[in-house]
């Protein structure tokens, strides 16, 4: 994180992103998100609309998207909140991204619990095939980050690459997924773990058998 | 006793079922909600203090008692909130994350009993950033609840007005803590307020609230069904219910499971996770409740009754029952380091002692962890987390500083050993 | 009350006090970085932290605790001094080590904390963090490697000055301190949150590396860049001002001074008249005293004289002008250079009645014809204070950003006659109304239409709390309200003067005055810097700038100040009664003293009220006459950092206008 900075503000970024503005799709969901919280307290907003407009300057660049200066100044008059308060959150928190990412933004969980099952092969994996941490490929397509635990311990290891998690992750597994992204294809989120559905135990349930073929009702054995 | 899956709440915690509405409703969620609320405030939280649930959060608090500290009226004109912690962001912790993709209407039906015994207006779910999908069927779930009328004017048919909004994060552990969480529903940096005052005297937008675990909140409408009795049921005295343990690293079969509380450790992960990797003399140390909480050596942990008190007993704490389980092949100084990292990476800037001595911790660690250092400076290391420990605003700190003080305590031979081994490789 | 006990001392403490105050109080000092008195409490720095029973096992915040009945506090314990130590230590490890080099040694709360509570030699071998410097603007220097993260700048900004400018920006331990884009802080407070900076990190740009806290003598004065006399700190070394600083004064200006109050300092030392001019075909030449004299006698006005005073000039200098043209027969002094004429037959028409600090009070406030943050820099928090209490605060004028929310009437002066009929609404129900009319109000004849609304609305009225008087005219010049006492208006203003064709005017560093009115006159410019007055004078007899002379000086308020001495002023310059006890010996008349001390006696004498410190009592309200026309297009100031001979003087203050006014960019790269 130390690496954290803003794209400095240059002509070239005001020429580009000067005249950002919602497009219809994303206006319809800030002011939906506006509408989320009491009048008055549209501040409240801002993580909201930062997110929408870091996935729509995604949209236009076909990367990940982030966040330009000019962009963050459009959010800030938007939501008629100072500037500084808009940046301050947007450096704060480590989903925007403070400059451009690539096509995918791979992020490798390497907190204690990944690590105890294997996010070090993942890394290394990430690395063999040309990526470095904190870095985009020079094609564009890949942007690699490690971040902390990702919540998806019990299906250790995992990366979470754009919107999606995919999890027990091996090198092996890993590569399947990261040439099928190349390719354009959507590989199946979640567990890679052959068997496994989600977070039971693999090889089955030990626990809420009768769920797995059934929307079992529990309440005729209370 | 161990618990059947008949009195377990989470009945579609795996998913092989759909989330939906028609589905949780077939399950018994949203099962004549009303009548729950025609309890009365009073009748549910005195049902609530009866179940000894406590916070799933990590703290423990009992919940039936937070609820009862929001204000009975409005003196002033002010609403009141609830706002559901969803940000799951301790490592080894997993559990929320479950709930909400595949019983996102436990939860949601939950925010509505509770919302409506502390009398507040609306409840807001914070849910982690990271949770990308999660929250797309939380949205979607929280709108088929709309859609139904059971949210909104009249929810459930209730008499009662209810909103449901859902705030997503967007990578920040620390707005896990209830006031930042609070300052960034505001729009703001995740930056924990000062207390007092508490929440439940000035919380979001100034008003009155009550920050609750997603866990918390979701096994209310249950407990409420079937009694305050039935819940406590399970678990020891001070440690009641049923609990949702979270068991990652090494065993052989890592998994997200409901069981009761005080199960101990052994039948825990022999009984579902199918044994520690390796057999059990392979157990080197367990991290039992998030890893916010100290390590407990194999042999301490192995019979220990997986509760607040069993593991407080053992120089740990239940925490969120994320049970991250190591063997003997594991470099316990860089697991323990690894955390030191996350809590520098999370600590939100704030105060001195935690914005100083995360980076400072996490620095020794990583020497300590190549032997690189002075054998005094484990002690003065220990000194370090004791400075930071109990001085901050908030209680990352302390977090921060525990993982670090169990290292120690327990394999201080071990960070001897690099250390003596390193001299020897310079003098070589 | 709440009664604690304090390391053993028991004592009773006001209700609403933290745990800090109350230890305060019972004469324990509590170290601290991030608690300031007249900003939201933090509590991040945790250097306060003591130990309180009842209470969790662990040190407390104490800036952030409140008193509570019964508390037992203790401030030395050895678990507060091993706390102490402890977050010593953590703002240590990452802070330079360049005290040596630091513009902040010698008054840094960390290096004298570290010296009280510090633990001697340092545990950290790791590398220390860097920070990449900020630029602020030409004011505040950065090196942000210091700053500990206590936000005092940043709570300033935002809750004090009302601009939104300064933020911490990333998080954890690469929290940043900066403004936006480093743009320079752009309001006319900016240069507050140097003295607010416990450490090094901001320090006063224009005065770095000048000297160190010790070499300086202090002058307790009042500064004279406009009309609040804010109470200021000279800080001189030999014959120079090196910096001026606030005092505090909670009446006046809390603690905090205008950017040019605290930046003309470097005006003094340029531009200065050092001796005696005299005009000579058309030129000004170089003359002695004795020359000077001799040209102005041999004018030989007779009673045909006028003073006019300057914005900055003492009540003493004004009263001695006005002895020596007494003597030769004339009274036609004026002080309202730029042609207001405003009734000053009742100073209360044109007092600040409800008082710098009263006004904060206010429940519904009119602002006419006012640019409060350019006229009255460290007044207009006090306004947004009162608007944040919920005062609905209203502007007849052109727009200005007030930093807090109001409601503009337009520019038309009718609207006075019938406010719109929410505003009218708001006022008939405000418990404590107020109204405000500034020089472009005065300008253009609003006084009797805003006197008119004051009876309207019962400005003046009893409340429970007290008397309350909400009329307030907010003068822009230093010496008017001493002035107006003093007798220096015409009821013409300075048309009568003109009128009056007098043969000899006494400008006292009078540079705002269209001197080609006087063509006809002999103008002798009694003042300190070679600015307008000085150009059109016939003769130029050197004066003492207000740091170089002892000096009374009555603010907006009818408040009346004493400033002492600093400096001698440079060269042959002289103060200025000096000057006109000797013109009236030149002149053969006599002004009946001879000392300082005679002449404040005399002229305690004539207007008893400049004899004491403190409110002067101008008495009731005159009434006024409903409506009034015109249309207020323009405030009278047009650059705020040049607006006296001093400012205009300063470099500082011209870079400061170029860059943050017109835009030229100086932003370099800061070392
Ligand atoms: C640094 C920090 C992080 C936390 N993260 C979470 C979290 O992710 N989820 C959670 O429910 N509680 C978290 N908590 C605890 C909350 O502050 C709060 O105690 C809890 O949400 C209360 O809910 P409960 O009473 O239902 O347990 C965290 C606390 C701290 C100090
Ligand atoms: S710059 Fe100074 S006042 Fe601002 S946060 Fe840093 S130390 Fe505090
Ligand atoms: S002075 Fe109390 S925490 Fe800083």
């Amino acid at each position: 994180m130390a690496d954290r900075h803003l794209e400095p503000d240059s002509p070239e970024l005001r020429a580009r992103w000067g005249s950002f503005a919602f497009n219809a799709a994303w206006d319809t969901k800030a002011k939906a998100a506006i509408a989320r919280y009491p009048a008055g307290r549209q501040r409240s907003a801002v993580m909201a609309l930062l997110d929408y407009a870091q996935r729509q300057v995604g949209e236009e660049t076909q990367t990940q998207g982030w966040l330009p200066i000019p962009v963050m100044e459009y959010v800030a008059k938007y939501l008629d909140m100072p500037i500084i308060r808009v940046v301050e959150v947007a450096s704060f928190y480590t989903m925007y991204n403070l400059v451009p990412v690539g096509r995918f933004h791979v992020q490798v969980c390497g907190t204690t619990p990944c690590m105890l099952r294997g996010s070090d092969d993942i890394m290394a994996a990430c690395k063999a095939r040309g990526m470095h941490k904190g870095h985009t490929t020079d094609d564009g397509m890949w942007t690699l980050t490690e971040v902390e635990c990702m919540g998806n311990c019990a299906s250790a290891p995992m990366v979470q690459i754009n919107d999606d998690n995919f999890e027990d992750l091996t090198a092996d597994r890993l590569n399947t997924v990261l040439d099928a992204l190349a390719k354009g294809e959507s590989p199946k989120a979640g567990t890679q773990e052959p068997g496994r559905h989600t977070v039971e135990p693999l090889g089955g349930p030990t626990t809420l058998t009768a769920m797995v073929s059934a929307n079992h009702d529990y309440r005729k054995e209370w | 006793m161990s618990l059947e899956d008949k009195d377990r709440i989470f009945t579609n915690v795996y998913g092989y079922q759909p989330w939906n509405l028609k589905a949780a409703q077939a399950r018994g969620d949203w099962d004549n909600t009303k009548a729950l609320l025609a309890l009365g405030q009073d009748k549910i939280i005195d049902e609530m203090k009866a179940s000894g649930l406590r916070g799933r959060g990590g703290a423990g608090f009992p919940t039936g008692l937070k609820w009862s500290f929001m204000p009975k009226e409005s003196k002033d004109g002010r609403p009141s909130f609830l706002v559901i912690n969803a940000d799951e962001s301790e490592p080894g912790s997993c559990k929320d994350r479950e709930i909400i993709r595949h019983d996102p209407h436990k939860l949601i039906e939950g925010a509505l009993v509770a919302g409506f015994a502390m009398r507040a207006r609306a409840a807001y779910i914070y849910i982690r950033g990271e949770y990308i999908r999660e929250a797309e069927v939380l949205v979607a779930a929280v709108q088929e609840a709309y859609d139904a009328g059971l949210l909104g004017k009249n929810a459930a048919k209730s008499g009662y007005d209810f909103d449901v909004f859902v705030h997503r994060g967007a990578g920040a552990y620390i707005c896990g803590e209830e006031t930042a969480m609070i300052e960034s529903i505001e729009g703001k940096k995740g930056q924990p307020r000062l207390k007092p005052p508490f929440p439940a005297g000035a919380g979001l937008y100034g008003c009155p609230t009550t920050v609750n675990n997603v866990e918390s909140i979701a096994v209310a409408p249950t407990i409420l069904r079937r009694g305050a009795a039935w819940f406590s049921s399970f678990g020891r005295d001070n440690n009641k219910g049923t609990k949702l343990f979270q068991i990652s690293g090494h065993v052989n079969k890592p998994c997200v499971v409901e069981e009761a509380m005080s199960i101990p450790f052994s039948e825990l992960i022999e009984k579902h996770c199918g044994g520690i990797r390796g057999g059990r003399d392979n157990l080197l140390a367990v991290i039992p409740g998030g890893s916010s909480v100290p390590l407990v050596p194999a042999a301490e942990i192995w019979d220990a009754p997986m509760d607040f008190d069993g593991l407080r007993a053992v120089g740990s704490g239940l925490g969120t029952a994320a049970v991250i389980v190591m063997d003997k092949s594991t470099d316990i100084v860089r697991a323990i380091s690894r955390l030191s990292h996350f809590y520098m990476h999370e600590s939100c800037g704030q105060c001195t002692p935690c914005r100083e001595g995360t980076g400072w911790m996490y620095r020794v660690m990583e020497r300590l962890r190549t032997g690189d250092a002075d054998v005094a400076e484990i002690d003065m290391l220990h000194d370090v987390t004791k400075q930071v420990e109990g001085h901050t605003i908030c209680a990352l700190g302390d977090a921060a500083a525990w993982p670090i003080q169990g290292l120690i305590r327990h394999f201080r031979p071990e960070l001897e050993r690099r250390i003596a081994e390193n001299v020897r490789e310079a003098a070589e | 009350m709440p009664k604690v006990t304090v390391d053993g001392i028991e004592l009773e403490v006001p209700q609403g006090a933290t745990v800090l105050q109350a230890c305060e109080l019972a004469g324990k000092e509590i170290p601290r970085f991030c608690y300031h008195e007249r900003l939201s409490i933090a509590g991040n720095c945790r250097m306060c932290l003591v130990e309180v029973a009842p209470g969790p096992p662990k040190p407390q915040a104490s800036c952030a605790l409140p008193a509570a009945e019964g508390q037992v506090i203790k401030t030395d314990s050895p678990m507060v001094k091993r706390a102490r130590e402890g977050v010593m230590e953590f703002l240590l490890i990452n802070h330079p080590l360049d005290c040596p080099i630091c513009d902040q040694g010698g008054e840094c709360d960390l290096q004298d904390q570290s010296v009280a509570y510090g633990r001697g030699s340092s545990r950290f071998h790791e590398h220390k963090r860097a920070v990449t410097e900020k630029y602020m603007g030409p004011l505040i220097k950065t090196t942000m490697t210091r700053c500990i993260q206590c936000t005092r700048c940043v709570r300033f900004s935002e809750e004090i000055a009302g601009v939104d400018e300064i933020g911490a920006l990333y998080r954890g331990e690469n929290m940043q301190i900066t403004t936006y884009l480093e743009k320079a802080a752009t309001h006319e407070l900016s240069a507050n949150v140097i003295d607010l900076c416990p450490v090094g990190a901001l320090t006063s740009g224009p005065y770095a590396f000048e000297a160190r806290p010790w070499e300086l003598k202090k002058t307790l004065s009042i500064d004279v860049s406009d009309a609040l006399g804010s109470n200021v700190r000279l800080d001189s070394r030999g014959r120079e001002v090196l910096r001026i600083l606030p005092r505090v004064n909670d009446d006046v200006n809390e603690e905090w001074l205008s950017d040019k109050g605290r930046y003309q300092v470097d005006g003094l030392m340029k531009r200065r008249l050092d001796r005696p001019y005299v005009r000579r075909d058309g030129k000004l030449v170089p003359a002695s005293w004795d020359e000077a004299f001799a040209a102005v006698a041999s004018v030989n006005p007779g009673k045909s004289v006028a003073v006019i005073a300057g914005d900055l000039v003492d009540c003493e200098t004004m009263f001695a002008a006005k002895a020596l043209a007494g003597a030769l027969g004339s009274s036609l002094l004026e002080g309202r250079q730029t042609g207001l004429s405003y009734d000053c037959s009742n100073l209360a028409a044109v007092n600040f009645n409800s008082g710098l600090a009263g006004i904060e009070d206010a429940d519904a406030l009119l602002i006419v014809g006012s640019h409060v943050r350019w006229e009255a820099p460290v007044l207009n928090p006090r306004l947004r204070k009162a608007a944040m209490r919920g005062a609905k605060v209203y502007v007849v004028g052109p727009h200005w950003d007030a930093t807090y929310p109001v409601t503009n009437l337009g520019n038309d002066l009718a609207v006075l006659g019938k406010l719109p009929k929410d505003a009218d609404e708001v006022f008939k129900s405000a418990q404590r109304p107020a109204l405000i009319i500034g020089g472009a109000g005065l300008g253009k004849g609003a006084l009797d239409a805003c006197l008119a609304l004051a009876e309207k609305y019962k400005l003046v009225r009893a409340t429970d709390s007290g008397a309350w008087n909400g009329f307030n005219a907010l003068h822009m010049a230093a010496s008017r309200m001493g002035g107006l006492m003093l007798g220096y208006a015409q009821t013409g203003g300075i048309a009568d003067l003109v009128a009056a064709k007098p043969k000899l005017v006494l400008s006292l560093g009078a540079d705002e005055v269209d001197y080609t009115k006087f063509a006809g006159s002999t103008v002798v410019y009694i003042g300190h810097h070679g600015d307008k007055g000085a150009h059109a004078a016939d003769v130029v007899l050197p004066g003492a700038a207000f740091t170089e002379k002892p000096g009374t000086y009555v603010n907006t308020e009818g408040r009346v100040q004493l400033a002492d001495k600093a400096v001698f002023a440079p060269g042959d310059a002289r103060e200025d009664w000096t000057v006109l006890r000797a013109l009236a010996d030149a002149m053969g008349v006599s002004v009946g003293f001879d000392s300082f001390d005679e002449l404040r006696a005399a002229m305690a004498k004539a207007v008893p009220a400049l004899g004491r410190e403190g409110l002067a009592d101008y008495g009731a309200l005159p009434k006024g006459k409903a409506g009034a026309s015109g249309v207020i297009d323009a405030y009278p100031i047009k650059d705020f950092y040049l607006t006296n001979p001093i400012a205009r003087a300063s470099e500082t203050m011209q870079r400061c206008s170029a860059e943050l006014l017109h835009g030229e960019s100086f932003a370099e790269a800061a070392e």
